[in-house]
């Protein structure tokens, strides 16, 4: 590659067994700066852990991961660090039920970037309104409804001002009606050029949104293409299965 | 059924066999235990001798010779050395929970060894340890280590030494009872493990450990009676022991009912607000988590590897599976 810029997120033969279960065998993916890529797949095929290697909350038991092309799995690397430049949303929301919105929004600016606490409340408003929420400040989590939740994770994540987003099934957790609200954040989002990895079962957000969808079975990447190629004309018998029996519901 | 009818096997239907309903039975058998009940007491008031009952246990003048010596003296060396003992009981018991939920092995052996030990063997014995074996063995004098305590140093290291075993485990179920996700939510925001615990992991823990630990301190208020195997000093007297040396004088039981008011007055209104307390840290908790966590930490089960061991090498402290 002669590209100056490294890609933001490049795993290389990536592998990671649980004991005797292994769940990814060996992926090669790049998502470039400002791309969006959508992994799709049956349950069980890795998609989650796929992504949660990429900011190490799993160790890899092979291969490598590389952020703006820094070997993370390199245990020298400052982690830490980089899982400041990762954003990351949770199926579950995982928002932080002792703190108020406010503290949620703020305690990792003020503890880890070591922002003062003027800046990380201006900071934390400001992201509080790009997700549409600028009137919750002050509630607690309890107080939300899932998609609020959620879209208060996204601002969390949004106020370290991160480099890139990982989505883990961010909607999975919703209400059918509250799905849309926190789709239409991260559309804005992509819009506005985020690079983002979404773990997702939404078909519809992945057509629209991304600028590639990956489809993975059995701890491996089978498909990937653009969304119109891979959700609208699957080439692999394994891909056409599985979107014939997400389209049949 | 046809009535009288003879079953199969020559045997009545149950139903007829006493000639009543069982709930007719369960009534008449409820009712001879209150005939029973109340024949007790009858027995027990006209028999007792109450003039002399109460000038045994209600002496006025007795009791009023007790202050304010039993306040200034006993009730507060007791409630002093109850709440140096839990300071520092929580502190080491904080430490050993982090180590018993460490992914360095030794560090969980220590911690698990320790707890163990100090709540296999009488608190009583441990006592003996730190204000007999270590000064007279080991030439080692709490006093001398911890000289801003004063005589309360040897017997509050020696309970607190006990309360960290009990302590240690309440700790530990508190923070198992916060979500996984929580510490993975903080470490993705870039938070060191340290960071995590601090910030995150430790104030939802406690939360959920109020009322647990509130019983904790009734234990330890109770155990302060037993720090007179260490001597007593006319000014260390704690309330128990104050008491006993009461009844001695007096040759009344009115000391007696003094001191067990007093550590009523202590002990009652710290069970109240705990479950008090308890109603209201469903807060945010769910209910599950929160159940978990108290019978975790009251059953002070002992489950060895509590959690996966992993890499997380640095300080050993608790965490994911992850760096």
């Amino acid at each position: 590659m002669s590209t100056p810029i490294p890609p933001a997120i490049e795993l290389c033969s990536l592998a990671k067994s649980f004991g005797e279960l292994q769940v990814l065998r060996s992926i090669d993916l790049k998502v470039t700066q400002g791309e969006v890529v959508c992994i799709i797949g049956p349950s069980g095929s890795g998609k989650s852990t796929l992504l949660r290697c990429v900011n190490l909350l799993e160790t890899p038991t092979g291969g490598q991961v590389l952020i703006d092309g820094i070997d993370i799995t390199d245990p020298h690397s400052d982690i830490d660090e980089i899982r400041t430049r990762i954003g990351m949303v949770f199926q579950q929301f995982n928002l932080f039920p002792h703190l108020d919105v406010a503290g949620n929004l703020t305690i990792a600016q003020r503890r880890v970037l070591k922002r003062s606490r003027i800046e990380s409340n201006d900071k934390a408003v400001s992201v509080l309104k790009r997700v549409g929420l600028s009137d919750k400040l002050h509630s607690y989590p309890r107080q939300l409804s899932g998609g609020q939740q959620q879209r208060v994770a996204i601002a969390r994540a949004l106020a370290s001002d991160p480099e890139m987003m990982l989505f883990d099934e961010p909607t999975s957790a919703l209400d059918p009606e509250l799905v849309g609200e926190v789709l239409d954040v991260m559309r804005g989002l992509a819009e506005a050029g985020m690079t983002m990895l979404v773990v997702t079962h939404e078909m519809g957000f992945a057509r629209r949104v991304a600028d590639r969808v990956v489809f993975m079975d059995g701890g491996l990447i089978v498909e990937e293409g653009p969304p119109d190629q891979v959700i609208g004309d699957p080439q692999h018998e394994r891909t056409k299965r599985f979107l014939e029996q997400v389209f049949e519901r | 059924m046809t009535e009288g009818h003879v079953g199969v096997d020559g045997i009545r239907p149950p139903r007829q066999t006493a000639g009543m309903s069982k709930r007719r039975k369960a009534q008449l058998r409820r009712w001879a235990i209150y005939v029973a009940t109340l024949v007790v007491i009858a027995v027990v008031v006209l028999s007792a001798d109450w003039a002399k009952l109460q000038s045994v246990f209600l002496d006025p003048q007795i009791f009023r010779d007790l202050f304010p010596e039993i306040i200034t003296i006993a009730a507060k060396n007791t409630v002093i050395l109850a709440i140096f003992a839990f300071s520092g009981g929580l502190v080491l018991g904080l430490a050993l929970a982090l180590m018993r939920l460490s992914s360095v092995k030794p560090y969980r052996w220590a911690a698990l060894a320790y707890i163990e030990f100090f709540r296999g063997i009488p608190a009583l014995l441990t006592l003996i340890l730190v204000g007999f074996v270590l000064p007279i063995a080991l030439q080692v004098r709490i006093k001398q280590i911890l000289p801003f305590l004063g005589d309360y140093g040897t017997p509050a290291v020696g309970l607190a030494i006990v309360a960290a075993a009990y302590l240690a485990e309440t700790i530990r179920g508190g923070i198992e009872a916060v979500p996984k996700g929580q510490m993975e939510a903080a470490r993705s925001l870039g938070m060191t493990n340290s960071q995590a615990l601090r910030s995150i992991i430790i104030p939802q823990a406690f939360r959920v450990m109020i009322p647990p630990l509130t019983n904790e301190f009734v234990l330890l208020v109770k155990d302060t009676s037993l720090v007179f195997v260490l001597g007593v000093s006319a000014s260390s007297q704690d309330l128990a022991f104050f008491s006993r040396a009461a009844v001695q004088d007096t040759l009344s039981g009115t000391p007696f009912i003094a001191a067990a008011l007093i550590y009523l007055a202590i002990t009652l209104p710290l069970t109240a607000v705990s479950r008090q307390l308890e109603k209201r840290s469903g807060d945010y908790t769910s209910g599950r988590k929160k159940r978990a966590a108290v019978a975790a930490a009251e059953a002070n089960a002992l489950e060895p590897g509590g959690i996966e061991p992993g890499n997380f090498g640095q300080a050993g402290m608790p965490g994911g599976n992850f760096r």
